[in-house]
């Protein structure tokens, strides 16, 4: 079977899955089933259909399985989306459908990707512009503490979302051009491999960025992940631990430091080891995720009968459930099992992400590909461990479920340039495979 | 670079195993943990959305009900209890923050509709809320409205109707009472107070001296064992010197020769305290235990709120056969024997029964939402203590109580009643104040003694006077209650 086809019959279970999640927050809400479920459905077939078609036109060898398996998440978050609010649902999904035309546009307009390389300046500036944002006065928004928006006009949306991607591509190209400067010039100083200092000062820069965003933008969950993508690059692109052991003990005492300095980072490191003094206050959102946790059990409480609010009041029971805390939600609702089904998803977009970037044959595909798939999975690890209480909890979403739009649109870009990678690379395997 | 990129996915799959371990913690291993956290109100909330069962009497009175508030996502159950303090005992109350007492918890799986894991799954996948059941208790309200008011006119205390046959438990009243729906406005009020202890169901948790309505027990070890015939005459003197001290009997009067009959009808105390000795620790401590004593009594309440009768040390331990005892002081119902009211009645049950005890159980039967009943009550025996023949011997002797003893008062126009009193001395009692007066007044017996309808218990602390004057009409009034409703 072609890969197209094998992504189009991927599809279908994935629709159905969405169908019958509806079908059961129907039941749930009005005890009865509804043709509804069926419409949505459809709907759901119809626009991944109509993606699917593109791709079989504008990209016949990428990867099969990576748009089946982030519809999936979709349609997870999706429904889970719905059952909290059906008016966010409806915004979901039309940036779903936004998300997509954008999609098709980076594939459109990107198709010789290797434009990125020449612009890696431009677009490193681009990304740094896109963080510091929402400190600009006018435009910046402060939500939780954390200044996570922007907004321009009717126009709001969260800047590290993208300025992530930017990051990747900036990266990829720069240690594209200097693996090897890195890896020759390294000398070995009281037994420890360090990076020569004349490349060293990106890697400041980086570690510059992440020390920004932790102390200005006070975003702890996008500087951890920028810096940990960044580690995953640098050690694809020289093989050199000791390069992220350094870089891994920079950004701890950086951390160390402020954490110790800067009140918001302190109090979110002080909740995530000892959450009960603050049970009422700052402790109130990872114990309730925990509670919710509790009360999920093996095979969960079904969909739409976890307690979102307290009942007669508008105060939260669990708190940004759409956002921060939707794998809370999930565990409650679907219960141990439906957790490890999105996780194993999340892994299995993180090994085809690998796949493709081992089948590039330039290194600057390969370490794009490494890259977006690291930043990609990394922030999944970020939020889920951040409501599991593995690390301090951040206001990362979780990609393809939460509700949000630059999420969204951010994470259906990347997939676009993944895609992109995968395409050229398996048709440069194909190709070498009818030559021999 | 392949070699690091498989190595960084190694890495991933990895924290990703971290994350299922920490989400199968958190939901699994440690979930019952988390559950029962103080900041934790989700499992209590949850409970809220459910429409808990209606808790009904005999006659279909509500008793409790649940009550919806608020619309769509904030709908909530919330109890109401229509006749307030008259069930206040021992139907108890259950509210989210305050949780929940007595008859309320011990039945809480049946009112909430937990029935079984497997049935709860049918419902959910037929989309049906869990519902809970409602549950028919025996309490029978007009009884219950008698027992309330008659102790609340005589002073702190409790009584306790019991069905010999049945077990069923027909009143249950403790002085003083609380309103249940008051429990979430005054709920530290009403468990601090010391004194009153409104919320302490005295007929279950009150641990009273039971004075010589314990002579029953020790009457009925005597004749079973066949220590005595009821014609067996003691020489009973005015008094008896017992361990250094003398055991006085009422004005000092003696009874030489004296039958179970006489014995029981004059309360003497130098009679029985020779029979406790004749019987020994071994055979009297062998009938307590048979009529229930040293055993929680197996009524339908959660076990921590009914309490034990015998025999206590001052450490508050109860003692064995194999203890030092005041073998005469315990036979009179001296000594430091304490008992609940609710075992007071059992044994006068018992008797009533022809000499079976049957389990006391509050409730009737449970009724399914769609209003079939799924369980009823199948009465069973606790224990047998005494033969239908010394029953028969005992009740002789409690008729001439009432007839032309110490229990006149208890007597019911055109019944006969069989009873006993006891008033036993407490002076200096903190609970009544300290006064040196204060006595505990008690009545056991059942109506009609031919063929028992009713047996009862009632007590009333701190009061100056005897078991005649203030229990032995409570017991009628109630008696005859249930009596003349039948």
């Amino acid at each position: 079977m072609s890969a197209r086809n094998r992504e189009l019959m991927a599809l279908v279970p994935v629709a159905l899955l969405l169908t019958a999640g509806f079908a059961a927050v129907f039941a749930q809400e009005n005890a009865q089933l509804d043709n509804l479920s069926l419409i949505y459905g459809a709907y759901f077939f119809a626009v991944c259909l109509a993606t699917h078609f593109y791709l079989r036109v504008r990209l016949p060898n990428a990867d099969p399985y990576l748009f089946p398996l982030v519809a999936l998440l979709m349609a997870f978050g999706l429904v889970m989306v719905y059952r909290i609010d059906a008016g966010l649902a409806r915004d979901q999904a039309n940036w779903f459908v936004l998300a997509l035309v954008l999609f098709a546009a980076t594939i459109h307009f990107l198709r010789d990707y290797d434009v990125l390389e020449r612009y890696r300046y431009t677009i490193a500036g681009v990304g740094l512009l896109l963080l510091m944002a929402p400190r600009l006065p006018g435009i910046g928004q402060q939500v939780n503490g954390a200044y996570l928006g922007v907004k321009l006009g009717p126009l709001a949306f969260q800047p590290a979302e993208f300025s992530k991607i930017c990051l990747v591509v900036f990266l990829a190209s720069y240690l594209r051009e200097h693996r090897e400067v890195l890896i020759v010039g390294a000398r070995r100083v009281l037994g420890v491999t360090l990076p020569p200092l004349k490349h060293f000062g990106p890697m400041l820069v980086v570690w510059g960025a992440s020390m920004f965003m932790l102390v200005f933008i006070r975003d702890l969950g996008s500087s951890l992940m920028f810096f940990a993508a960044f580690l995953a690059l640098l050690y694809v692109a020289t093989g050199r631990l000791s390069f992220v052991v350094i870089g891994m003990a920079m950004f701890f005492a950086g951390a160390w430091f402020f954490a110790a300095t800067v009140p918001h980072v302190h109090d979110r490191v002080e909740v995530w080891l000892n959450p009960y003094p603050h049970a009422q206050t700052s402790g109130y959102q990872i114990l309730q995720s925990i509670f919710a946790q509790a009360d999920g059990g093996l095979f969960g409480k079904g969909f739409a009968e976890s307690l979102i609010t307290i009942p007669g009041t508008d105060n939260a029971l669990l708190p940004a459930a759409q956002t921060d805390t939707i794998y809370s939600l999930i565990v409650n609702e679907l219960g141990l099992f439906g957790a490890c089904a999105v996780i194993l998803t999340y892994l299995l977009i993180t090994a085809r992400g690998f796949k493709i970037a081992l089948l590039a044959d330039d290194g600057f595909s390969k370490l794009l590909a490494t890259g977006l798939t690291a930043v990609f999975a990394i922030q999944a690890f970020v939020i889920i461990g951040g409501v599991t209480r593995v690390i301090p909890l951040t206001g990362v979403t979780l990609p393809f479920i939460s509700y949000g739009g630059s999420s969204i649109v951010a994470n259906f870009v990347l997939l676009a340039l993944l895609l992109l990678v995968s395409d050229r690379a398996r048709r440069e395997a194909v190709h070498s495979r009818t030559v021999t | 670079m392949n070699r690091q990129i498989i190595k960084l996915f190694g890495l991933l799959v990895v924290l990703f195993a971290v994350l299922v371990g920490f989400t199968s913690y958190w939901s699994v291993f440690d979930a019952s943990a988390l559950r029962e956290k103080n900041a934790n109100k989700r499992p209590l909330l949850e409970q809220q959305q459910i429409q808990r069962g209606r808790i009904l009497a005999a006659d279909g009175t509500v008793i409790a009900r649940s009550v919806a508030k608020g619309h769509g996502s904030g709908k909530r159950y919330v109890r109401r209890y229509p006749r307030g303090r008259l069930y206040g005992h021992p139907i108890g109350y259950s509210f989210v923050q305050f949780g929940d007492s007595e008859f309320e918890r011990f039945h809480n799986d049946e009112l909430v509709g937990n029935e079984s894991e497997f049935n709860s799954i049918l419902d959910q996948l037929r989309g049906r809320d869990q519902q809970g059941n409602d549950i028919v208790t025996n309490l029978d309200p007009a009884a219950q409205a008698t027992a309330l008011a008659d102790l609340e006119a005589a002073g702190y205390g409790a009584v306790v109707a019991i069905e010999p046959k049945s077990g069923r438990v027909m009143a249950m009243a403790s002085n003083p009472p609380y309103d249940p729906n008051r429990v979430p406005y005054e709920f530290s009020k009403l468990s601090t107070n010391e004194i009153e202890t409104p919320l302490l169901n005295r007929a279950t948790q009150g641990q009273y001296p039971p004075g010589s309505t314990f002579k029953v027990v020790t009457a009925a070890a005597g004749l079973e064992s066949g220590t005595i015939t009821p014609e067996t005459p003691i020489d009973a003197p005015g008094s008896l010197e017992v361990e250094g001290t003398p055991l006085e009997n009422d004005f000092g009067e003696s009874f030489p020769g004296a039958t179970l009959d006489t014995a029981l009808t004059n309360s003497v105390n130098t009679w029985f305290g020779q029979l406790g000795q004749r019987l020994g620790e071994d055979t009297l401590f062998e009938y307590m235990e048979k009529f229930g004593f040293n055993s929680t009594p197996a009524i339908d309440l959660p076990s921590g709120e009914v309490y034990k009768s015998g025999v206590f040390n001052e450490e508050g331990e109860l003692l064995g056969a194999n203890d030092p005892v005041d073998l005469a002081r315990v036979a009179i119902g001296q000594e430091r024997l304490a008992v609940t009211p609710l075992q007071m009645a059992e044994v006068a049950a018992a008797v009533a029964n022809k000499g079976k005890l049957m389990k006391p159980q509050i409730w009737s039967r449970v009724v399914d939402p769609d209003g079939r009943v799924t369980k009823r009550l199948d009465p069973s025996q606790y224990s047998q203590p005494i033969s239908a023949k010394t029953a028969e011997e005992l009740t002789t002797a409690m008729e001439g109580v009432v007839a032309e003893g110490t229990g006149t008062n208890a007597a019911i126009p055109g019944v006969r009643v069989a009873g006993k009193t006891g008033t036993a001395e407490t002076p200096g009692n903190k609970a009544c104040g300290g006064g040196e007066e204060e006595n505990q007044a008690w009545f056991i017996g059942f109506a009609p003694a031919d063929d028992p309808k009713i047996a009862i218990a009632a007590t009333v602390e701190c009061t100056e006077e005897f078991g005649n004057d203030v229990a032995a009409p409570i017991f009628r009034d109630v008696a005859e209650t249930i009596l003349n409703g039948e």
